[in-house]
């Protein structure tokens, strides 16, 4: 599903990518560990199409990706920092425009629908001021459920949420999976998601340091790995 | 037909926000009633130097309002990264435009006859007589307004000292504009015929085209990454 | 390629300057305040030219996204305002004698003005902007939209200008063309031209260098 051979990012003389391939099938989720401002974000924004790779290739779902950015982004989703919900409307007023502007089907069932895998029905018609951070992610995660999307990318999904609320997204995770749908999920701590995760892999100094499936590793040396990696990238600076 | 509604949903949304926050169109309604006394005390209490000046001061009011206004016509778009969002829609961008250039319009159109009114009221002067060649004067100034601010107001909301950078980008563009309608205004109210501005409004018009044309063709390229 | 344009352009000038001062009969009216007229004209001339090849490179930008056109665009831009400039200055110059004032709303100094404010907003964007894409992205649309204006702003110049005053004498126009003086103007606009393309052609290539390193 996703196919990305060789990415790589600079501003100018600052190379935050430097040579990143990765592949995932469908029904695969990918965990990208690494500290901060190891790039992560930045190679979470490239897959998503938000940001053009100064070299590479990306393929999703057989699509060249950085040629036509408009036939993947149908059914490509993103839920980063900002979950993509305008504050002064309801969450199914939310839903609703942001599944017409993707030309999609926006009968009150569906919507409705949406809102009720998400445990927000109760809250539909409630502004989205009122919310919490974890409403808000599942606000964005049932959009994505809306749009029908193929591939996910989640920056940080753990982040300031609640232990329910974790939970939950893992739960997500693994519908999503089952559903066919191929997820690579940024983070720079170990979560309760991890048991949805079938890949692990840690970027260091804008490389994919380590790129092995979750069967092969144990959660201790996993750590072990982690920790060393990070600490002797940020020794090397 | 997709493209109609997603230029609609733009529009929706913008007028709901807005009517929920109430941000925007109370403050400039205060603000046309600040221009209103700022352009007395400029000029003076000499009645005749008002009455001479007016189209312009008239015109001069939509444009401080319209900065005002237009500047921030995708402010909304920067909290919880909403513009990202808007990148990743997938589809013709021109109607995320056209959206939003309606919603602008009918956002300057309210002050626009706000300002009228305070004219008409404050300044003493007949507007009722040539109101309908009048009306359409300012429909087409507005046009012409909100289609480049909109086009200018996506991009600058992504560069630095954007508060600055608008006006600056704006102004000179919208001089034939300015113009324009300040003269089809100065000699419809000095009771001239709708015929004798006639060079004025085709003008406009055409002018009006080439700015949305411009948009709809360009917009795609603001947004894109 | 470049250096041959570069003296090209200079023997350019030296002609123009012998046709405007030497060769051309001083005006009628205006005396030799006029032969300014060798100067604003083709300034104003190559401005056009400038914002022209703007245009060109805005629309290959987007239409190419290769950085060959924005540089073409950002090189004219700064040429046009250059031009510009020279052009509201010389103008300037003519009208204190001739019309006892530094400046007028004269229709031709008045679009240019706009022009030159247009184009330095334009600048001022691109100074702005450090990502190299958006920069070129953003700057082309205001090209774009700048010098579609142009005829626009023309138009609404000359009409607004003819309800505040019906005629100029002494116009920036020149009056009847004598022969003698239309050469002038002439050969001094083919050394404008060259000139500016001598000046393109390194900043291009100016360009083309920074951004390698």
């Amino acid at each position: 599903m996703i196919a990305a051979q060789d990415l790589r990012k600079a501003y100018g003389p600052h190379v935050v990518i430097d040579g990143v391939s990765l592949a995932l099938g469908a029904g695969q989720c990918l965990a990208l560990l690494g500290a901060n401002g190891a790039g992560k974000t930045t190679l979470l924004r490239i897959l998503a199409t938000l940001l053009r790779p100064t070299a590479g290739s990306l393929h999703l779902d057989g699509v060249d990706a950085l040629r036509e950015p408009d036939r993947v982004r149908p059914w490509l989703a993103i839920v980063a920092h900002g979950s993509h919900v305008y504050e002064d409307l309801t969450a199914r007023e939310n839903l609703r425009f942001w599944e017409t502007l993707r030309g999609g089907d926006v009968s009150p069932a569906r919507l409705m629908g949406a809102l009720a895998e998400v445990d927000l029905d109760g809250v539909a018609d409630e502004r989205v001021r009122t919310f919490s951070a974890g409403m808000k992610r599942r606000l964005a995660l049932a959009r994505v459920r809306l749009g029908e999307a193929r591939v996910l990318l989640l920056d940080e999904p753990f982040t300031g949420l609640d232990r329910r609320a974790r939970k939950w997204v893992a739960e997500y995770l693994l519908a999503f999976k089952a559903r066919g749908g191929a997820a690579v999920i940024a983070t720079h701590g170990f979560g309760d998601g991890l048991g949805a995760v079938d890949r692990v892999g840690i970027l260091g100094s804008g490389r994919l340091l380590v790129d092995r499936p979750t069967a092969d590793l144990s959660a201790e040396e996993l750590h072990r790995l982690y920790e060393s990696l990070t600490d002797s990238v940020e020794d090397a600076g | 037909m997709i493209y109609a509604r997603r230029a609609w949903i733009v529009l929706w949304k913008d007028l709901l926000v807005e009517r929920r926050s109430r941000e925007q169109l109370n403050a400039l309604l205060f603000f046309c009633l600040v221009l209103l006394f700022l352009f007395q005390f400029a000029l003076g209490p000499d009645r005749e130097r008002l009455a001479a000046a007016l189209p312009g001061l008239l015109w001069l009011g939509f444009i401080l309002a319209g900065l005002l206004g237009l500047g921030r016509s995708f402010l909304v778009e920067r909290e919880n990264d909403c513009w990202e969002g808007l990148r990743l829609t997938p589809g013709d961008k021109s109607a995320i435009y056209l959206g939003k250039l309606a919603g602008n319009c009918v956002l300057m159109t309210a002050v626009e006859l706000v300002l009228v009114v305070l004219f008409g009221v404050f300044y003493d002067v007949d507007l009722w007589t040539p109101a309908a060649p009048l009306a359409l004067v300012l429909a087409l100034g507005t046009v012409g307004l909100a289609a480049i601010g909109t086009l200018f107001a996506a991009m600058t909301s992504q560069v630095r000292a954007r508060e600055l950078l608008f006006p600056v980008l704006l102004l000179p563009v919208q001089v034939p504009v300015l113009l324009a309608t300040v003269s089809a205004t100065q000699a419809l109210l000095l009771g001239q015929p709708l015929a004798d501005v006639a060079h004025w409004i085709k003008l406009l018009a055409g002018a009006d085209l080439v700015y949305v044309t411009i948009g709809l063709l360009t917009f795609e390229f603001v947004l894109e990454g | 390629m470049t250096r041959a344009l570069g003296w090209l352009a200079a023997a350019g000038l030296l002609a123009g300057l012998v046709a405007g001062f030497g060769y051309a009969p001083p005006e009628a009216v205006q005396g030799n305040v006029q032969r300014i007229m060798y100067l604003h004209v083709p300034a104003v001339l190559t401005a056009y030219l400038a914002f022209g090849l703007v245009l060109l490179g805005s629309i290959g930008y987007l239409a190419t996204r290769r950085a060959a056109w924005d540089r073409l665009a950002a090189a004219a831009a700064e040429l046009g305002v250059l031009f510009t400039g020279l052009t509201i200055v010389s103008g300037s110059i003519w009208g204190k004698p001739t019309w006892g004032t530094w400046w007028t709303w004269d229709a031709r100094l008045t679009s240019t003005a706009v022009l030159f404010l247009v184009y330095v907003g334009y600048l001022l964007l691109r100074n702005l902007i450090e990502d190299a894409d958006a920069r070129a992205r953003y700057a082309a649309v205001v090209g774009i939209v700048g010098t579609l204006n142009i005829p626009i702003v023309h138009f609404s110049v000359k009409w607004w200008r003819a309800l505040h005053q019906p005629s100029t004498i002494l116009g920036p126009e020149p009056s009847p063309i004598d022969p003698a003086i239309g050469l002038a103007l002439f050969v001094n606009w083919v050394a404008f031209t060259l000139l500016f393309a001598y000046f393109l052609s390194r900043r291009i290539e100016i360009a083309r260098l920074e951004e390698q390193t």
